[in-house]
């Protein structure tokens, strides 16, 4: 075993590591922002692109309560929100009731509607009673849970 | 095609999310590929010939992660990338370093030659079964927090087995925390460890809004009330009862440190951190007074050169052989871990160091981060709270250990005799850490899978049913 070859393992393979590591992170920005990773994502073209179909609400997030951080991508279906456990969004709340509230999505516009609850949903500090109109930024409330909308 | 998006799981509307199975795969040929070639370095190095076994090994461990990665794609497609293949090569990083401290005692004609490293394939198998059998048996992990009396009954039996039986059966070098029968040795504490994170996520859920509501505010802290601390006792009696009855210094740090950091995230009050650390504090300065192995440990740790042909010879020598690696190590087969006592298991830190170095032993250190990271970020994007706190301790158990190890090996910290998860060597670490990853992948497998409609078609709104006022 001449010494040259045992200089190229030793570091040879600390290189392979690192290289995975270089992988691993790549990943994790791909995963952070979403797509291949190296695109500048300072200036998105959104504006130029799916103008169409993509103009509403992207993401419900939960900004108080347990469950806070909490992020839900939006689709076509609609997000039930109470204790039951098929709810899209399960409150471990006192004040939540089992099934509380729904949003629909009505031609890329996002309506809440209360489904009976005991303690009421509130948007903005109005109780919800048919169907209302959710703006992105609007606050809901249900019990000690604040969510809100997002583009 | 929308613009990027600032969601992580950013699957644009209409189009299915990404399940990132392939980059998985990708991943882990890249880890089997790292296993393998350490392997061939350390065989051609320390022996100037590739082994005969190694085609066997490499089809093997290639088999196993193949195996897992058919699972996940099958029972959790959704589940996070990186889980696996941080794993994967903790794993085979972990086995060549053995497979080379065994080549290590048959050069210089060691009365024992035992072959470990086949053992410990042996035991990563097992843990790939029980990987396997985790996610097929438990399909949403919140079916767990309903036997979470269950776990935390069997985790404390678990815990208690080794101090009960007699000492010949259950101790090793003055640790009681082994189950011996005939000839494999088991460690229940590291399956304890797994029941009791399950039971604290699913008591604490339960608990959390009067451990964090009710309170007296003294001197600008929040502190809770007196009948409120019942819980975080308790685990500090336990994590005590173990320190006596068994001698097992690291498995008690573990336990309260991983309760009082989820009884932390449940309730978001840092008064919960200062009260852990003054009962640690509180604990740890008694036990220094009346314990004998807790205070030579401490006085090792504090100036082990003084101790260096006694109870630090081990310290010392692992702090030569981190001294001896430098920067780059002396590339694996190089160096001469194997003076360090014990250097499979609970030296295989020191081992890494010396042969690849402050740059390889970084890098491992990352890996362990990486996968932490996954799992905390699994904990922040799941929908439901058991599984944030699960998947928050699981991580954090991981992170904790790694740390105490670490901090151990390189004498920041005390010896405390913990393993380091995936690359020490020893059976029943391995597949207790095989089965916490198989709990994250299940719960990253629900936090990534987009929000699907209720099975049943919902009810129109006029017919959705009312919440019956309870009293």
């Amino acid at each position: 075993m001449t010494e040259i070859v045992v200089q190229v393992f030793r570091f040879g393979f600390l290189l392979l590591l690192w290289l995975f590591i270089f992988a691993a992170f790549r990943v994790v920005r791909a995963d952070l922002f979403g797509g291949r990773a190296g695109r500048v994502t300072a200036v998105p073209p959104r504006a130029a692109t799916g103008k169409k179909r993509q103009r509403g609400p992207k993401t419900l997030v939960v900004t108080a309560g347990p469950l806070s951080g909490t992020k839900i991508t939006l689709g076509d279906q609609p997000i039930l929100i109470g204790r039951a456990d098929d709810s899209t969004l399960v409150l471990t709340d006192d004040f939540a009731s089992s099934r509380h509230a729904r949003l629909t999505n009505r031609g890329g516009q996002w309506y809440v509607e209360d489904l009976g609850s005991t303690n009421g949903t509130y948007l903005d500090q109005q109780r919800v009673q048919g169907p209302l109109l959710v703006n992105p930024g609007q606050p809901i409330r249900i019990g000690q849970t604040a969510l809100e909308l997002r583009t | 095609m929308t613009g990027p998006s600032t969601d992580p799981r950013a699957p644009a509307a209409g189009t299915a999310p990404p399940k990132r199975r392939g980059t998985e795969l990708a991943l882990l040929g890249f880890a089997v590929l790292i296993t393998v070639v350490a392997q061939c370095v350390v065989d051609l190095t320390v022996t100037g010939s590739l082994s005969p076994e190694l085609a066997t090994f490499s089809t093997w461990i290639a088999a196993l992660w193949v195996v897992a990665h058919l699972v996940v794609r099958r029972f959790a497609p959704y589940a996070d990338p990186l889980l696996l293949p941080t794993v994967a090569l903790l794993v085979g990083l972990g086995l060549a370093v053995i497979h080379r401290l065994d080549l290590a005692a048959t050069q210089v004609d060691s009365p024992v030659t035992r072959e470990d490293a086949p053992v410990q394939l042996l035991w990563a198998t097992i843990g790939v079964a029980l990987f396997v059998a985790v996610l097929v048996v438990v399909r949403d992990h919140r079916s767990l927090s309903r036997f979470a009396y269950t776990l935390a009954l069997v985790g404390l039996v678990l815990l208690a087995v080794p101090a009960l039986l007699p000492a010949s059966i259950s101790e090793v070098n003055g640790a009681k925390i082994w189950i011996r029968v005939a000839g494999f040795s088991i460690q229940p504490g590291e399956f304890a460890k797994i029941c009791l994170i399950v039971f604290f996520a699913a008591y604490l859920v339960d608990k959390r809004e009067v451990l964090a509501l009710a309170s007296r505010r003294v001197i600008g802290i929040e502190l809770p009330r007196g009948r409120d601390l019942g819980p975080v006792l308790l685990a500090w009696v336990i994590s005590i009862l173990v320190l006596v009855f068994e001698r097992d210094l690291g498995s008690s740090l573990l336990l309260f440190g991983i309760f009082v950091v989820m009884l932390y995230v449940a309730t978001e009050r840092s008064s919960w951190l200062l009260i852990g650390l003054g009962l640690f504090a509180g604990g740890a300065l008694v036990a220094y007074q009346i314990f004998g192995h807790v205070q030579a440990r401490v006085d090792t740790w504090l100036d082990p050169f003084a101790y260096r042909d006694g109870a630090g010879y081990q310290l010392v020598q692992s702090l030569f052989g981190l001294g001896t690696g430098g920067l780059f190590g002396a590339g694996l087969g190089g160096g001469r871990p194997d003076q360090v006592p014990v250097a499979k298991s609970d030296f295989i830190a020191a081992a890494i160091g010396e042969e690849l170095g402050l740059f390889g032993l970084v890098a491992v250190i990352i890996v362990y981060l990486v996968l932490v990271e996954r799992g905390l970020r699994t904990s922040l994007i799941v929908r439901d709270s058991f599984g944030k706190l699960l998947a928050a301790g699981l991580a954090f158990s991981l992170a904790w250990q790694t740390f105490v190890v670490l901090g151990g090996v390189t004498g920041l910290l005390p010896l405390t005799g913990l393993t380091t998860p995936f690359l020490a060597y020893g059976g029943s670490s391995l597949v207790a850490n095989f089965g916490l990853v198989a709990l994250l992948v299940r719960i990253s497998d629900a936090a990534r899978r987009p929000a699907t409609p209720a099975a049943a078609p919902l009810p129109k709104l006029g017919d959705a049913p009312t919440e019956v006022v309870r009293p």
